[in-house]
């Protein structure tokens, strides 16, 4: 079972590479930054004294981490238009990325901030901290510190999840490899540059954010 | 009278030059037609609509009822003989068949080994889209969105066309594109008349409606070689049929589309 690699053919679909690694990391950059930033509020929702709030993020993170991605992006995406919402399909990815990194970065957060003494939170009562500035100041740092090895794992799964949004027709890097491979009948060659560059990226996702964890929470760990 | 002695007399010639007697042996299929009156075909019995088992496991569809239609006219019995899209010309050349009419393309390679008659049946790719969309050329893709299935024929032609104005979404499979066209998350679709049939049949908001053509390979019945006799029975009543529009209700049918006027 020799195989003769031929990635000669793949020269020419450089720019389409190009073009699907550069959406990758776009949708990857967009769906992270919103995703966790849904995860803060739903996290500070949940573990918040309002009820109907904590049921209702509940019910969110209860949907979303019991669907498959690829269900939840097909029904943004061909579902949505049937009630007159109708976007892009770059938009539905990064919606799908959003709302499923919001999801489990809620329940990541969470467990941080569970995870944080209550004498601590006592403590900044007694200085007269208000609750935003507890939450803030010292729940929020600690608990980011705790989880960011997890947090970062689930961000590199949907950097790997992202694949999916191929199936409607977002052109990131497995659309660019299926693409080729439907041209130049080369999969072998396609796929292994393909799982190549998704190994590159995912380690140099890995690596930037164990650098931003160590910038941003390694004293205030070592304080805590 | 005449022009038919003719053409057996050439034909005859051509049977003795290319292939002596084993051709000219089963040369008279008309011939066995006429007296045992039954008129065997191989028809699809997996490709809808031209060819499927319906409910009542029977074969239903475009190719069945143009079977039906040349038996009757010849007058015998239609003998469908269930075939693969592999083994149709196989059952056709050893013989066990008289006629293949099985969505059959015409290509240079068969041509080598079986005749074909006149097309009977619209297969092309085309872009479709509903009425509200002006398209009539490739040209007026321009600025418009296109959905079409990754890899298939219509892509590659398509592709090969186009200018990089034209948005181009390309979906993993046929269902991908199919959503895609019906979610109205792309104008036009391009896909094959068969697809495009398929949509139809089941009368969704959005119809996709024959644009323009993108490729045109129409089918064709398959004969053995040098059946001359039959082969202008076989033209002939289909030449009839596209004028008494027997053909064109068969179309209507199977592909709710008209049949095209150059088939």
């Amino acid at each position: 079972m020799a195989y003769t690699f031929d990635f000669s053919s793949l020269w020419d679909y450089a720019p389409v590479l190009v073009h699907g690694v550069a959406t990758t990391v776009g949708l990857t950059v967009a769906g992270t930054v919103l995703g966790v930033g849904i995860g803060i509020a739903g996290a500070a929702a949940r573990s918040s004294g309002n009820r109907p709030l904590r049921i209702a993020v509940g019910a969110y993170v209860e949907l979303i981490r019991n669907t498959p991605f690829l269900v939840q992006l097909f029904f943004i995406f061909f579902g949505l238009p049937s009630l007159g919402i109708r976007m892009p399909e770059w938009a539905a990815a990064i919606l799908a990325m959003v709302i499923n990194l919001g999801a489990y970065s809620t329940e990541i957060i969470r467990a941080g901030i569970d995870a944080t003494p209550k004498g601590q939170v006592e403590a900044g009562a007694s200085l007269g901290m208000t609750g935003p500035q507890i939450f803030r100041y010292i729940i929020l740092g600690p608990a980011m510190g705790k989880i960011w090895p997890a947090l970062s794992s689930q961000i590199v799964i949907v950097m790997l999840g992202s694949s999916v949004c191929s199936q409607i027709a977002t052109e990131e890097l497995s659309f660019a490899a299926n693409f080729i491979q439907s041209r130049n009948f080369r999969p072998f060659e396609a796929y292994f540059l393909a799982t190549a560059l998704y190994l590159a990226l995912a380690v140099g996702v890995r690596w930037l954010l164990a650098r931003m964890g160590h910038r941003m929470f390694m004293k205030g760990a070592a304080r805590a | 009278m005449r022009f038919a002695t003719i053409l057996g007399a050439v034909g005859f010639a051509t049977a003795v030059l290319t292939g002596g007697l084993s051709t000219a042996a089963h040369a008279d299929a008309l011939e066995r037609i006429t007296k045992e009156k039954v008129l065997r075909v191989a028809v699809p019995q997996d490709f809808p609509p031209f060819g499927s088992v319906g409910t009542d496991m029977k074969p239903v569809g475009y190719d069945i009822d143009t079977a039906t239609l040349l038996a009757k006219e010849m007058g015998a019995k239609v003998e469908l003989v269930p075939v693969t899209s592999a083994n149709r010309v196989p059952y056709l050349t050893t013989g066990k068949v008289d006629l293949i009419i099985s969505s059959l393309g015409k290509n240079a390679e068969r041509e080598k080994v079986i005749d074909f008659s006149a097309a009977y049946a619209p297969f092309y790719n085309g872009v479709f889209g509903p009425d509200s969309v002006k398209a009539e050329t490739v040209a007026d893709l321009d600025g418009k969105t296109v959905g079409v299935t990754r890899g298939s024929v219509e892509d590659i032609e398509l592709s090969k066309v186009i200018s990089d104005k034209v948005n181009v979404r390309r979906y993993e499979d046929n269902n991908g594109t199919i959503s895609a066209f019906l979610s109205g998350q792309v104008e036009l679709v391009a896909t094959g008349n068969v697809v495009a049939a398929a949509i139809l049949e089941r009368k969704p908001p959005r119809l996709p409606n024959l644009k323009f053509l993108v490729k045109n390979s129409p089918c064709f019945i398959g004969l053995g070689k040098d059946e001359g006799p039959l082969l202008e029975k076989v033209n002939a009543i289909l030449a009839k049929a596209k004028t008494d529009g027997s053909l064109a209700a068969i179309a209507e049918k199977w592909l709710h589309a008209p049949l095209p006027k150059d088939l």
